[in-house]
């Protein structure tokens, strides 16, 4: 089985998110960078897959050239070839996005390219579904339970209570989502593998899109710091008050 | 001039995430707002959609598509797009509304933007909008150009308002689809433990780190179900395996909008707070005054959830 996973190298917030003077981007001088929760998952659900059934885990990212730290990480954790699409720091949309991604994947072959359902920064929810259209593959998203055999994958998900199940033929994409899997920590032996390993490299161009961001910014909470009702079991009788005064004891 | 909308049902009525996508649907001031809704005539809850100023419904009835098809979905809309001439087609920005406009925005070719709280038509082909990045931690201010706007609405952002009620026509669609759209298809069947959502809930009643374990839990779900409401968990619950990643409240699990979200011995990480801030009121118990929750809640308790909890489960049975 080839599988090719990718993912997109964002900043780790922690306490609160910042934006740069020109509002352009998350203020990153006091944080580092990581992938999302999504995409951890992703990478840990194709080497499982691999472990079982045997094949290749490709991890593949679109980014500046220091996201090769992210790629590192990947392959630490098991995946075995890295790619980097490399930018030149703008920002490419989904459209672009998924079509570098399609290039990629046609030219070299893949059963399964899995992705996190949206990623953490930009969360445009499509450039798994735009990359499955590009290559007319069936597409499942949000997907919080796979099982994998020779020719198709049973996709699971929940909604509003419902179980949803989609049986897709192989080769086929796949968004997944956090809980799918509890990702395992790199080795030490990985870890070393990770950094000999070399990273395969193209830059594809950038486009406009018909959606420009013109700038990012902090909404206003309208939130204030909370009113404390009280210390431990004192406050209880304020708390059922306060509860009676917002009517959600029927 | 219309904008279409694809209207979600919940148990038989419309869903609240999809009336407050009409919500925002209705603020472009077309001419005819549809919905689009993908059941049996006879279920289609059509004075209520009037009440949200829907003008026009387009049903599409299990004889022609069957069950959720995402790319047929999309398909479907893509036809009524061309033959109402819409300007904007949008959706709720649930798990299928994303999915089915991401579809559509292959389909097109045109650029799709999720999770907006504000879309402003701007002359020709042109809407300015607000949406969400880092799942709401973020605004962006963008503009697309296109010939038909499409997006998803952000519902934990934007309110559900009623409209007076418009005269409203229902009419039967069927849709053309080629074999390709039925390809990927949800077989449904009941999941977990059915109850109220997470998503949908009134009351959430969560719970974090403070609880210490696995076992700690049996006092939030009684005040849940006291509350009629149900247990949220902050990531770290679930990453330690203490609750299933389905109680998940935040980024990368669910986004809530209830009454009322009472967080307990939860810090607050931004990412916790992406997925409750769409909570109307948030209530915090914490042994912390100083944890970041209480910058984001309008009443806090200092104290330890294991005494408060049991506390304030007895004094409500006592009322």
């Amino acid at each position: 089985m080839e599988i090719l996973v990718c993912v997109k190298r964002v900043p780790t917030v922690g306490g609160k998110i910042a934006v740069t003077t020109d509002g352009q981007e998350v203020d990153t001088r006091a944080s580092g960078f990581s992938i999302s929760p999504h995409e951890e998952c992703a990478v840990e659900e194709a080497v499982q897959i691999t472990e079982r059934a045997g094949g290749t885990v490709s991890v593949l990212t679109l980014g500046p050239e220091a996201a090769i730290e992210q790629l590192r990480g990947a392959l630490a954790l098991g995946a075995g070839r890295a790619v980097l699409l490399e930018t030149d720091g703008r920002e490419f949309g989904p459209i672009v996005t998924a079509a570098a991604i399609a290039a990629e994947v046609r030219d070299r072959g893949y059963d399964l390219v899995l992705l996190g359902n949206e990623a953490a920064d930009t969360g445009d929810y499509q450039v798994g579904v735009r990359l499955a259209h590009e290559l007319g593959w069936p597409v499942a998203t949000g997907i919080k339970n796979l099982t994998v055999s020779a020719d198709r994958v049973v996709a699971r998900r929940e909604y509003r209570g419902v179980e949803e199940a989609y049986e897709l033929p192989l080769p086929a994409v796949v968004t997944v989502k956090e809980g799918i899997n509890l990702p395992r920590y790199p080795s030490l032996p990985g870890r070393l593998r990770a950094r000999r390993a070399a990273v395969e490299r193209s830059a594809p161009a950038w486009a406009a899109e018909g959606l420009r961001k013109e700038a990012l910014r902090v909404p206003e909470s309208g939130k204030h710091q909370a009113e404390v009702l009280g210390q431990g079991v004192d406050a209880v009788p304020s708390l059922v008050r306060v509860l009676e005064e917002m009517g959600v004891l029927s | 001039m219309t904008v279409l909308c694809l209207t979600e049902l919940d148990g038989g009525e419309a869903a609240d995430a999809s009336l407050r996508a009409l919500t925002l649907g209705r603020s472009l001031d077309s001419s005819a707002l549809a919905a689009v809704v993908f059941a049996d005539s006879a279920s289609v809850p059509a004075g209520a959609l009037a009440g949200y100023g829907v003008t026009d419904v387009y049903v599409i009835e299990p004889g022609s598509l069957e069950g959720y098809a995402p790319q047929a979905w999309a398909r479907t809309l893509a036809g009524l797009a061309a033959e109402t001439g819409a300007t904007a087609v949008l959706a709720a920005g649930t798990d299928r509304g994303n999915e089915v406009l991401a579809h559509l925005g292959a389909i097109t070719g045109l650029p799709m933007a999720a999770n907006c709280t504000l879309v402003t038509p701007d002359g020709g082909q042109t809407h300015r909008l607000v949406r969400h990045r880092w799942a709401g931690l973020l605004l962006e201010d963008a503009v697309m150009e296109a010939p038909v706007a499409l997006f998803t609405v952000a519902t934990d952002s934007v309110a559900n308002v009623s409209a007076t009620p418009a005269a409203l026509s229902v009419h039967v669609h069927k849709p053309e689809l080629a074999g390709a759209d039925l390809v990927v298809r949800a077989a449904e069947s009941p999941a977990g433990a059915g109850g109220v959502s997470l998503a949908t809930a009134r009351v959430v009643v969560g719970g974090g780190r403070g609880v210490g374990g696995p076992d700690g839990f049996a006092p939030l779900e009684e005040l849940a179900e006291l509350l009629g409401g149900v247990v949220g968990v902050s990531r770290v619950v679930t990453s330690e395996g203490w609750r299933p990643h389905r109680q998940q409240v935040g980024q990368t699990g669910t986004k809530i909008t209830p009454e009322l979200y009472l967080a307990c011995g939860i810090s607050g990480a931004i990412q916790h707070i992406a997925g409750c801030a769409g909570a109307r009121h948030i209530i915090a118990i914490n042994t912390d005054p100083g944890a970041p929750i209480l910058g984001h809640a309008d009443y806090a308790v200092i104290g330890d959830l294991h005494q408060v909890i049991p506390a304030l489960v007895a004094a409500l049975r006592a009322r």
